[in-house]
């Protein structure tokens, strides 16, 4: 098998936030649980760079979790490396690299001294572990720092620590659970040089969790988008939007329409299939965008309803997150670029 | 240059816990000695209540049937080390707390390292740091005018019986910390149980002075113990049957405290 993460239908349930109303905790069922894996399965090939893209509360973090030997999931099965990671978890912390949301370096000790640990609580001599240490701070930047206690490093330096930690014991696999975010655009351009050539020269596998579709899209050979605890789409990102086939049409209206309205009266327009409505947005798919754009303005306009502006676009992975989550990648997942 | 051998764990892993144990410990001992504030102002509290006190009650000692060879000061110089011992390692619970938010504790667990390790640091750190503390206060009564007839064994004593006693109370402190997740939990259960042990005992009074039901208290109270086993051991003719006793208890006590310590840390470690 050239699978280097394997997971099959993985359950994991949380208990519910304590409600305020105490009545309704009462029956102390599967409904007082929250789902946050829902039969979630994966199997990452070896030496790719594998996304799993969905939004906050997806439960990507939890997945993580699981096959770092961190949660253990009410059902399923995984595996990283052919090592079970439920049967032998010591064995598959030797293989994996985890790099968390949460810098895990201590504050209180230099860079060096982090790494030093690190590399002593994988079992190298301190010897190796000195010099694999400064391998990773010239590599990454850090010489100048890494004297200077982890404290007083930047948000971008303290990231870079963190992925050195992380490949201090040259893991065969690489868990990066939200590389970039909070990272100014320069720090994440420079993350994402350095996590494909983690994959290239080093044959890594790696495992990443975004919210960032442009992420998603840049870095990954092949996705996984998660929407409530499951797989709802998988492949390479751009076999993923050729599926699709065709454009996308979308429609600005002046006021939020009537749902079903809309839908109707698009779905008679010839060669108009996939409509769907968020607020005052309407889009839909056809194999020639520019030749449906008269025919659909026609037809609102018909219903008493004219578009504002109207663009056709080659399909992009916001579409694919559309068209299999049925939402649109709002705003409020996607945290702003500034 | 050669390439560096990257060596799997498994066929390491008897010598596993204790260099595991040793570079884990190694860590903390650094941040405590690159930040030696954080004990120093940890230790004033205590050195002004030996001093407050010692000077306000020290007629005390004149009182019929108190009997004891020293001034006041002397015989507070054991209690207030136990007071230290106690709030000293209150602390311990705290930096859990923030090594699990700040993902430093997660981070030892995704990697090979002993559990068992992890909790020994800690442990380790509350003996070191207890140590210096009890030292600094010994000093401290000593330049104030206590006069220690035991001498440097009586000082070793106490210095490990305070030890046992900060290592009991690292381990319920840090047990609070992982369990429930808040630091106003911890400083509860602290200023509960701290106040009503030190005056349950006889850290401030002769123990006969106490009325009976706190005697019967005191006689239980693991502080006390700790108390009698310092103030005997500093004395001119220490009652090493009397301390050997209760040092035993104190080390039943503190083992079993760890070891609760240590499963919930297996069970959180299980479940993150």
């Amino acid at each position: 098998m050239s699978s280097a993460i394997e997971a099959r239908g993985l359950v994991k349930t949380y208990p519910a936030p304590k409600s305020k109303n105490k009545r309704k905790s009462k029956n102390n069922g599967e409904q007082d649980r929250v789902r946050a894996l829902d039969g979630l399965c994966l199997s990452v090939p070896r030496g790719t760079i594998y996304a799993i893209l969905g939004p906050n509360g997806a439960g990507k973090t939890t997945a993580v979790k699981i096959l770092t030997t961190l949660a253990r999931p009410d059902s399923g099965a995984a595996a990283v490396e052919g090592v079970d990671v439920l049967l032998a978890p010591r064995r598959a912390r030797e293989v994996i690299g985890v790099v968390a949301q949460r810098s895990g370096a201590d504050p209180t000790a230099t860079g060096r001294e982090n790494l030093v640990l690190q590399g002593h609580l994988y079992g190298l001599p301190t010897a190796d572990a000195r010099r694999r240490a400064d391998e990773l701070l010239d590599r990454f930047g850090l010489r100048e720092a890494a004297g200077r206690n982890a404290s007083t490093y930047s948000g971008g330096m303290q990231r870079r620590l963190d992925v050195a930690l992380g490949l201090m014991h040259a893991p065969k696999v690489l868990f990066l659970d939200e590389p970039t975010t909070g990272l100014d655009p320069e720090s994440r351009t420079a993350m994402w040089q350095e996590i494909t050539r983690l994959a290239g020269d080093e044959r890594m596998t790696v495992l990443l969790t975004t919210h960032y579709l442009e992420e998603a899209d840049r870095l990954a050979h092949r996705l996984a988008i998660v929407d409530q605890g499951k797989v709802v789409a998988e492949g390479e990102p751009g076999q993923l939007k050729d599926e699709l086939k065709g454009d996308v049409v979308q429609v600005e209206l002046p006021a939020r329409p009537r749902e079903q309205e809309v839908r109707d009266t698009l779905t008679q327009v010839p060669g108009v299939r996939d409509v769907l409505v968020v607020g005052r947005g309407v889009s839909a798919r056809s194999d020639d965008g520019a030749a449906a754009v008269p025919s659909v303005l026609a037809a609102l306009a018909n219903a008493g309803t004219p578009a504002v502006s109207v663009t056709v676009a080659r399909p992009s992975l916001d579409e694919v997150y559309l068209r299999y989550t049925g939402r649109r990648y709002s705003e409020k997942d996607e945290v702003s670029v500034a | 240059m050669t390439a560096i051998d990257f060596p799997s764990r498994s066929r390491v892993s008897l010598l596993g816990p204790l260099t595991d144990t040793w570079y884990l410990t190694g860590r903390k001992l650094r941040a405590l000695a690159r930040q030696p504030w954080v004990l120093t102002m940890g230790v004033i509290q205590p050195v002004i209540w030996l001093f407050l006190f010692g000077d306000m009650f020290h007629k005390i000692i004149d009182i019929p049937g108190f009997g004891y060879q020293g001034s006041y000061l002397t015989y507070l110089v054991p209690g207030i080390v136990a007071m230290n011992a106690m709030s000293g390692n209150m602390w311990a619970g705290m930096s859990m707390i923030e090594e699990i938010e700040r993902g430093t504790l997660n981070r030892f667990l995704v990697s090979p390292a002993s559990r068992l390790a992890i909790m020994n640091a800690s442990v380790a750190e509350q003996a070191v740091s207890t140590t210096v503390q009890t030292l600094i206060i010994v000093f401290l009564g000593m330049a104030g005018g206590a006069r220690y007839p035991g001498g440097v064994a009586g000082v070793v004593v106490l210095t490990v019986a305070s030890i046992l006693i900060g290592v009991l109370w690292g381990a319920l402190s840090n047990m609070t910390g992982m369990l429930l997740r808040s630091r106003e939990a911890i400083i509860g259960v602290y200023t509960f149980f701290m106040l009503p042990l030190m005056f349950l005992s006889s850290a401030f009074m002769k123990a006969s002075f106490l009325p009976g039901w706190m005697q019967a208290i005191a006689s239980r109270n693991p502080l006390n113990w700790e108390v009698q086993i310092g103030r005997s051991a500093l004395s001119a003719t220490p009652d090493w049957s009397g301390i050997a006793v209760r040092s035993g208890a104190l080390l039943v006590l503190a083992v079993l405290c760890v070891a609760i310590s240590v499963r919930t840390f297996r069970s959180y470690a299980k479940n993150v």
